[in-house]
């Protein structure tokens, strides 16, 4: 919302108020202030011209050489494409060593080969309009030629740019932040008197309004125009539009979108002759109801959205738009101001639906008070007369149906206090309602009809502590009782697996939760019922994630893109499976997956496995083993595990598929893991034991078997664990051959076995006794010692 | 036989002045004082000498015995220590040759500004609530005030899965599901990933991170809200930082209000960073609105509350010094090494 500083004063006094004072105050009591700024600071050089003779461009058959009369003793030359000019136009002139809205330097040049001293603007060059136009601004042929355009169009003056809540409609107009204004320097706001208006005729004989249902227009107010006089708006008044971002169209447009920025209150005005019956009915759209919008827009209105209609047919789209078929042109001779509140929610399902966000839907749809219809209304028949615009019949029609009351609250000052933790009395209390209008009265807060966001005592809290200043209140530590706080056994584990992958080199990555369809492919995850969003910014981030692979391999395939030659990542991911039935719905079940990706010279299955049997170790887990996986389409078959926690799948690891990677474009060998956090949690502890450090030595047996190549070293151990003894401390694989020496299809395989006794020093004979066993079960599965 | 010692004492003295290795010390050794040494044939005469002079003789046969056994220890010592240090001399490094660093990962710059934050607020009694990211339009919206229509749903520009489900467009709704199964007091932060449909550019991501918090009890006051703020922010950005409440909206908190810190940068005078105003934005916050607390089961006649909420890509951004929000999610190892 534009504010220009010089309207704020027909409301207050701004003497001695420093723009910058005035700013930061209004800023600090809620109305926040973007910037002021005078928009005449973005130009220089641009004056009014007046075209006085055109040529064609010898070269170009879509541009002319024009003369252009700038006031000075020669008329400069411009070349100019626009299909618009014609000799005699006056229109703005960018000269040689200009400068326009948005830094635009211009500059002398040659088009084809002929000079032009600068430029002639449209209504977009010159800021005034965020359209693209299609062609120069034709200014009227009174203009001042060679006056500065700024003071022409009247952008020269200081504007303040206001960002509204939405809470705040009342503040989406020039009274409203006057009033803001007023209160928040605790000067006199006044709104000048209107005057009655109309001559002695009454609206009522030309026309007549009804609704159908109060819940979809609770007021409509009609007043009638006759014998208007369409022409331009005066000076003052378009310049005001101009600087609040509005075009000048019309005298009766004008005092339309003049009304809606000065009261907020939206405004219509509609041909009256073109309304059939000369009857308004506000009712609900009929199914594929056909109207055509004032912007030559076709649309299909459907039931939901509020229709104006006359005896016959839609002629407009209630807040949003009207419609062409009744719209005000230079012929019209008697019209019908609109002037009403509509629904709230149905304006807002009503644009949405066309496609139509106007100001006026802006406006309705955060709830108007319906009590500022008679004030807009009447402004505007009194700018008529003002402006001689036409002649205001007398009365109104006035259909007010449901009518908006005072919301009526306790005045609790203690309460206040309490809960902002100050210690105000009730006077100053008083004093700041009193400011913004709500009046206090016997133990009673009376709240302005207009202030329809204040419904109980947090929100008077708030009007009384915005303008006391948030900063004069208190600070203070909560008297509250103790708590201990904390982080979950969860988060906990989360931060030591961060702590123990980091240590191992991985470095932590981030990626979006949602990925492209084609991913599930790629990386052979079967999408099944995937979690998928109505609205994706695009289709590569249109499903939610089913599995950590692909992002993981995104990292991998950023790093590999970018020469790097090892990447070691992981990710502590959320992965959303389809939905399940909870309180009040349906959710995804949302699971944590710790995602690991690596590649590089070192990087091979047992790296990964290392990692992971580390991770799992350092969490206080011991009952983890790796089982041959073949089934997981994502992994190389002979170079995959499950991973399992007793009897628990935790997940996979190991090289990622060739096809895989193929797919997603990394030429590295990939090796991946994917746990769950769940199933860590479960067996996770941060208990540990101690145990006594040894007193007596350990002796150690080393034994190289021979065996099949295709034999499991697990095969080896469990044979070892099998023979175990309380004394048989730990055993250590420390070589595997395979050769020439053992010949085709075996190996060797080399354990160093460690015994310890806690209490004494073993005997070779106790030791031989156990290493005769182990071997004799060796035997039995084809195992001879080397 | 005086002499005979006297020039033995003089001959050790000056052939150990010039032995440089512990071989010819011990030589020496043998030499002076061994079986066959010069000292012992001296000794060996000693039957020849009166009753009067053996005392004497011995005495200073003594001496010379103890003044060489001293004599050729403080050399040994000495050449040891020169030896010592001779190899220590060989052992010298370059010290200026590159260090083996241990190659450890590192955590992402984002966890490590969320487990700061969540330090702070451990500190002033708070735990970590957590909570789904694909939510209930009802927990997302609804019960925060903010019902179908509600204009300030546009400014939110959400992911829906379907008519009743979105992505969550703010950590808010973990506040919802924590007072329905929580009873006050309640004290709880919640960080975590937050979803709105914004294009991808330097300064916005469809994907970031938010920081909700939330306190309910009996009698907390806006200056309770306004003091446990002040800590939190002294503590992230120093103990000089100014702190000011502006009046804000949020449907889910009334009154509210936007945080302004003094530009960490320019200490308020106004530079690129605060855009010139000396101040930058950093969080929303209010008191809880009462209809949230009804909405979740708590009187809002007895209870009160605050909750507040911090976009924490800006704080790594500000922290870190980071233009370009698109790095956080880009995973280049170049980056991450950084942190």
């Amino acid at each position: 919302m534009n504010l220009p500083l010089s309207w704020l004063k027909d409301y207050m006094n701004t003497g001695g108020i420093s723009n910058k004072e005035y700013a930061d105050m209004l800023t600090m009591s809620g109305s926040i202030v973007e910037g002021i700024e005078n928009p005449a600071d973005e130009f220089k050089n641009v004056v009014v011209g007046k075209i006085t003779k055109i040529e064609k461009h010898p070269d170009a058959d879509k541009l002319v050489i024009c003369q252009v009369d700038v006031g000075e003793d020669k008329d400069i030359q411009i070349v100019t494409g626009a299909p618009n000019v014609f000799e005699g136009a006056v229109v703005p002139v960018a000269k040689h060593k200009s400068l326009l809205p948005g830094g635009v330097k211009i500059t002398k040049g040659k088009l084809r080969g002929v000079v032009s001293m600068g430029m002639m603007c449209s209504t977009d060059e010159l800021g005034i309009s965020k359209e693209r136009a299609t062609g120069i601004l034709i200014l009227p042929d009174d203009t001042p030629i060679g006056e500065d355009i700024t003071k022409v169009l009247g952008l020269d003056e200081s504007v303040a740019e206001f960002e509204i809540t939405s809470n705040r409609p009342d503040c989406m107009s020039i009274i409203g932040l006057a009033r803001e204004s007023a209160a928040t320097f605790s000067r006199e706001f006044k709104i000048p008197e209107i005057k009655k208006t109309g001559n002695s005729e009454d609206a009522n004989d030309y026309a007549s309004v009804e609704i159908t249902d109060p819940e979809l227009c609770p007021r409509y107010i009609g007043r009638v125009v006759k014998n208007v006089k369409i022409g331009p708006s005066p000076k003052w008044m378009q310049h005001r539009l101009t600087a609040c971002g509005l075009r000048a169209i019309n005298n009766i447009v004008d005092i339309t979108n003049y009304i809606m920025l000065e009261y907020g209150q939206p405004m219509h005005a509609y041909d009256l002759d073109n309304v059939e019956g000369k009857k308004i009915i506000v009712r609900d759209a009929y199914e594929n109801e056909k109207l055509e919008t004032l912007d030559d827009q076709p649309h299909e209105l459907n039931p939901g959205m509020i229709t104006i209609a006359d005896e016959k047919r839609a002629i407009g789209v209630a807040g949003v738009m009207g419609g062409a078929n009744s719209e005000v042109t230079d012929s019209t001779t008697n019209i019908l101001f609109e002037s009403a509140n509509f629904h709230p929610a149905l304006v807002r399902r009503g644009a949405k639906a066309l496609g139509m966000r106007t100001d006026a839907s802006a406006l309705f749809e955060k709830g108007l008070d319906p009590n500022n219809c008679m004030d807009a209304i009447n402004r505007a028949c009194e700018l008529i007369e003002e402006m001689g615009a036409g002649e205001v019949v007398g009365g109104c029609i006035d259909v007010y149906l449901k009518k908006k009351e005072n919301t009526i609250l306790d005045f609790e000052p203690e309460k206040i206090n309490k809960f902002l933790g100050t210690d105000m009395s009730d006077d100053e209390m008083i004093g700041y309602l009193t400011r913004l209008e709500f009046k206090v009265e016997s133990g009673k807060i009376i709240v302005p009809t207009f202030r329809g966001d204040v419904e109980a005592m947090a929100d008077v809290a708030e009007e009384v502590a915005r303008l006391y200043g948030y900063n004069n209140l208190p600070t203070t530590l909560m008297n509250s009782r103790v708590m201990a706080g904390g982080k979950t056994f969860k988060q906990k584990i989360e931060s030591k697996i961060k702590t123990l992958l980091t240590s191992y080199g991985l470095y932590e990555t981030m990626t979006y939760s949602f990925i492209d369809p084609k991913e599930f492919e790629q990386t052979r995850v079967t999408m099944g019922e995937a979690v998928k969003i109505l609205n994706p910014l695009g289709e590569e981030n249109s499903v939610m994630r089913k599995s950590m692979l692909s992002s993981i391999l995104k990292t991998m395939r950023v790093n590999s893109n970018r020469r790097a030659s090892e990447a070691k990542a992981f990710e502590i991911g959320t992965v959303y499976l389809p939905e399940k039935p909870v309180k009040d719905g349906y959710l995804p079940e949302e699971k944590q997956i710790v995602a690991i990706g690596m590649y590089g010279s070192d990087v091979d299955f047992f790296s990964i496995k290392g990692i992971v049997q580390g991770l799992l170790q350092g969490l206080g887990i011991k009952n983890f083993s790796f089982e041959v996986e073949k089934e997981n389409q994502s992994y190389h078959p002979g170079r995959c595990a499950a991973v399992r926690l007793g009897s628990d799948l935790l997940g996979y690891i190991g090289q990622v598929h060739p096809e895989v990677l193929e797919n997603v474009k990394v030429p590295q060998t990939v090796y991946s893991a994917e746990l769950d956090l769940n199933t860590i949690l479960a067996h996770a502890t941060f208990d540990r034991e101690y145990k006594e450090l040894p007193k007596f030595p350990a002796s150690s047996r080393d034994i190289a078997v021979v065996t099949d190549k295709a034999l499991s070293v697990r095969e080896i151990e469990r044979i070892i664990d099998d023979n175990r003894t309380d004394f048989l401390e730990s055993y250590k694989l420390f070589d595997v051959y395979e050769g020439e020496q053992v010949g085709d299809g075996k190996k060797s395989v080399a354990y160093s076995i460690t015994f310890r006794a806690a209490d004494r020093t073993l005997t070779d004979a106790e030791i031989n006794k156990v290493m005769d066993k182990i071997l004799a079960g060796l035997k039995d599965i084809g195992a001879e010692l080397r | 036989m005086k002499e005979q010692l006297s020039s033995i004492k003089q001959s050790a003295e000056k052939a150990l002045s010039g032995a440089i290795d512990l071989n010819e010390i011990e030589n020496l050794r043998v030499k002076f004082l061994g079986k066959k040494g010069d000292l012992t044939s001296v000794m060996k005469g000693m039957g020849k000498l009166s009753n009067e002079e053996r005392p004497i003789i011995g005495k200073l046969a003594n001496e010379v015995r103890t003044f060489i056994e001293c004599a050729l220890d403080e050399k040994k010592d000495a050449l040891l220590k020169k030896a010592k240090a001779a190899k220590l001399e060989l052992e010298t490094v370059d010290v200026g040759l590159p260090g083996k660093i241990p190659s450890t990962g590192k955590r992402h710059p984002m966890t490590t500004v969320i487990d700061d934050l969540n330090e702070i607020f451990i500190g002033m009694g708070f735990t970590i609530a957590e909570g789904p990211e694909v939510e209930l339009d009802y927990y997302n919206f609804e019960a925060l005030n903010l019902p179908p229509d509600h204009p300030a749903r546009d400014t939110q520009d959400t992911f829906y899965i379907n008519e009743n489900t979105v992505l969550r467009t703010q950590t808010s709704p973990v506040q919802i599901r924590v007072m329905e199964n929580q009873k006050p007091p309640v004290r709880i932060i919640s960080p975590g990933r937050v979803y709105r449909s914004d294009a991808v550019d330097a300064t916005h991501s469809p994907v970031f991170h938010q920081m909700e918090g939330l306190v309910v009890d009996e009698g907390i006051t806006m200056a309770d809200l306004k003091g446990t703020l002040e800590v939190f922010i002294k503590k992230l950005y120093g103990e000089d930082t100014k702190v000011r409440f502006r009046p804000h909206h949020f449907p889910f908190t009334e009154p509210s209000a936007e945080v302004d810190i003094s530009c960490f940068n320019c200490g308020g005078e106004g530079c690129r960073i605060c855009k010139g105003e000396g101040w930058i934005e950093i969080l929303g916050c209010g008191m809880v609105h009462p209809k949230v607390l009804e909405n979740c089961g708590i009187d809002p006649d007895k209870y009160s509350g605050f909750a507040f909420g911090i976009g924490l890509e800006r704080v790594a951004m500000f922290r870190y010094g980071i233009d370009d929000l698109r790095l956080f999610y880009e995973n280049d190892l170049g980056f991450l090494k950084q942190f």
